[in-house]
């Protein structure tokens, strides 16, 4: 996040200048973009497991003895460890992004 | 019980009182005692946040039904896991950002009405006394089981534990125990699971081999519990959905400084959860094949003791009775938590911003944090001796379901939806809140032809276990419609000035510095 230590006056600032910002805007409705459509992926992903273990194709046998529905779980936890590190990555980006809005609003006069 | 459990028990206990007692001195302010002055790191918080996921249930509850059921209890695994996800991506961050203490702190943020906060500290007491009683029952059962201590004696031993970690560490020992614990189970586990590949050769290929000749390729597939996909699809969405709306969970947010030490928490947590449920396959496979199911069956209904059991086939009494303590402390971590965050309701929420409109000094709120502790403690511990021959472990489940169906679009619209206003927030919470406890108490958990599965003999008038799937988009709706159809409390002006201070807020974490210390 934001170098809040120069904001020692919190009710100084000036939250509706800040949304009103081109820069803010901008960078909340791409990042709501990324977190929301992500997030449905992973739920229509999610929520296909309990639909599908149920249909021949995830009960069928893939190596071994060891069936889709294992496997397609085994994706899932994958999924979740490599959406998790994307995030964090991304989130540094939106951190910076953040920064940056808020040090546009200071040079602009706000305190 | 024999010496090496005494040796074990003593050992956790003396722990996790020496870890209080250094808390004790760390915690003078109502800051200090709920949230642990906001000064947790990501990797503390992050094993704490565990700590809180893995709960008996998940622990000794995960592996029995994988023993019993096959992959039908590995469906708990994926649901833990994947739920992390929900929480990383839409709710940590904003929440860490426009919360204080508890969940109404942030949704009074946005809606500075006292009824708001009532009805959120309602939601967050009823899913922290049902959630507490299941597991200070399936404590109390355990324990007999593990060390041979009466029920009542033993519910009582947990009860005065988890008091004195909140009473005199509040959330600084609270957050301690859970990361010991954490710590503990996850070595535990990994122990047993090393243990149980050993047994295989290390082949994964051996093991299913081996449960689907010796016991039957119906453990392979689902089938053995669910039998329909409606019901795992909606005990799934529970699952995935619920965890972001639990209070214990969210309170935790509010233990580190800021978003991103938030974000890294739920980083730690990930991993974590998702080493300890990949292992819960080996614990819950090898206590098929090695125990078997009769053996499992005849000490508990539920298979709750599949894993001391198979502790106890790989090594002895002494690993048997390691995984005991490692249980007892899982237990004591989880209801601590509990606690707190019960406390955190009745006395910040309702004593201290709702009857004393905000005005008590830092050492009033201690105080009344303390009493508030000690209450929800005794009526816990009282509704669980009450309990101990009822099946109450689906009671875990109703909160989930309450968690996703009441919380959850609370939280969501709050942060996201700029028309949502109080009504709308007061339906959802209510709509969500009712249905699940409504259509729950009508469900197959509560009423059985057969007697003594449920606790009322009779059929049951809605066939879901747990009722997610009709609950989430009634939450969703009413929330919706609540605040289409009715108009704001304060002038549009004033509304969309405070939604742009949280717009603000929640994407920059612009004020934090001022809420947490």
């Amino acid at each position: 996040m934001a170098n809040l230590s120069e904001h020692k006056n919190i009710e100084s600032i000036d939250y509706n200048a800040i949304e009103a910002m081109e820069s803010f805007n901008n960078f909340v409705k791409k990042k709501n973009t990324f977190l929301f459509s992500i997030t449905a992926i992973f739920l229509l992903l999610y929520i296909l497991l309990p639909i599908l273990a149920f249909q021949p194709v995830l009960q069928q046998k893939f190596i071994g003895n060891i069936t889709g529905v294992w496997i397609y779980s085994a994706g899932l936890f994958i999924m979740t460890i490599v959406l998790c590190t994307v995030y964090v990555k991304k989130a540094a980006a939106f951190d910076k992004a953040a920064a940056a809005v808020l040090a546009e609003y200071q040079a602009k006069g706000g305190k | 019980m024999n010496l090496v459990s005494v040796g074990f028990f003593l050992a956790i206990v003396g722990l996790t009182l020496v870890v209080t007692y250094i808390a004790a001195k760390r915690t003078s302010s109502a800051s200090d005692f709920y949230t642990a002055g906001g000064g947790l790191k990501g990797w503390q918080n992050g094993f704490a946040i565990a700590g809180d996921y893995l709960s008996a249930a998940a622990f000794l509850g995960v592996s029995g039904a994988i023993a019993l059921t096959g992959f039908d209890g590995f469906f708990f695994s994926v649901g833990y896991v994947v739920a992390n996800l929900v929480l990383l991506y839409v709710i940590a961050e904003p929440m860490r950002n426009l919360g204080r203490y508890t969940l109404a702190d942030m949704l009074t943020a946005r809606f500075n009405e006292k009824r708001i906060r009532g009805v959120a500290a309602s939601g967050t007491i009823i899913i922290v006394i049902l959630y507490m009683i299941a597991q200070l029952v399936g404590a109390g059962a355990l324990i007999k089981l593990l060390f041979g201590i009466e029920y009542w004696i033993a519910v009582l031993i947990v009860g005065v534990m988890m008091t004195t970690y909140v009473l005199f560490g509040g959330m600084t020992a609270t957050s301690w125990v859970q990361i010991i614990k954490a710590s503990l189970l996850l070595f535990g586990t990994g122990v047993l699971a090393t243990l149980v590949l050993i047994k295989f050769d290390f082949s994964l290929m051996k093991m299913f081999d081996t449960i689907a000749t010796d016991h039957g390729e119906k453990f392979l597939v689902p089938g053995i519990k669910y039998t329909s996909t409606i019901d795992s699809v909606s005990m799934m969405m529970a699952l995935v959905l619920g965890t972001s709306g639990l209070p214990h969970i969210l309170m935790r947010f509010f233990t580190v400084k800021d978003a991103k030490t938030a974000r890294s928490s739920i980083s730690w947590t990930t991993w974590i959860t998702a080493i300890f449920f990949s292992l819960t396959i080996f614990l819950g496979f090898g206590a098929l094949n090695f125990v078997g199911i009769d053996k499992i069956l005849a000490e508990s209904k539920a298979g709750n003791t599949a894993a001391p059991l198979l502790a106890n086939y790989l090594g002895g009494d002494v690993l048997m009775a390691f995984i005991g303590a490692v249980a007892f402390a899982t237990i004591l971590a989880v209801v601590s938590g509990l606690v707190l965050t019960g406390a955190s309701a009745i006395s910040h929420d309702i004593y201290g911003e709702i009857i004393k409109g905000g005005k008590l000094t830092e050492k009033q709120q201690v105080v009344a944090a303390r009493t508030g502790s000690i209450s929800i403690a005794i009526v816990s511990i009282i509704l669980a001796l009450f309990a101990q021959n009822l099946n109450v472990s689906f009671l875990v489940s109703f909160a989930f379901c309450i968690g996703a169906s009441a919380n959850l679009p609370v939280i969501l619209y709050t942060i996201y939806w700029k028309k949502f206003n109080s009504t709308g927030a007061i339906s959802a919470m209510v709509t969500g809140l009712v249905s699940c406890l409504v259509l729950g108490a009508m469900g197959p958990n509560v009423w059985s032809p057969v007697e003594g599965a449920a606790i009322f003999v009779g059929n049951p008038l809605v066939p879901l276990a747990v009722p997610a799937v009709i609950t989430i988009p009634l939450g969703f709706i009413a929330g919706y419609l609540g605040s289409v159809l009715s108009s704001s409390k304060v002038p549009q002006e004033e509304a969309e000035r405070i939604y742009k201070e949280i717009r603000v807020k929640a994407n920059t974490g612009v004020s934090v510095s001022d809420i947490s210390h």
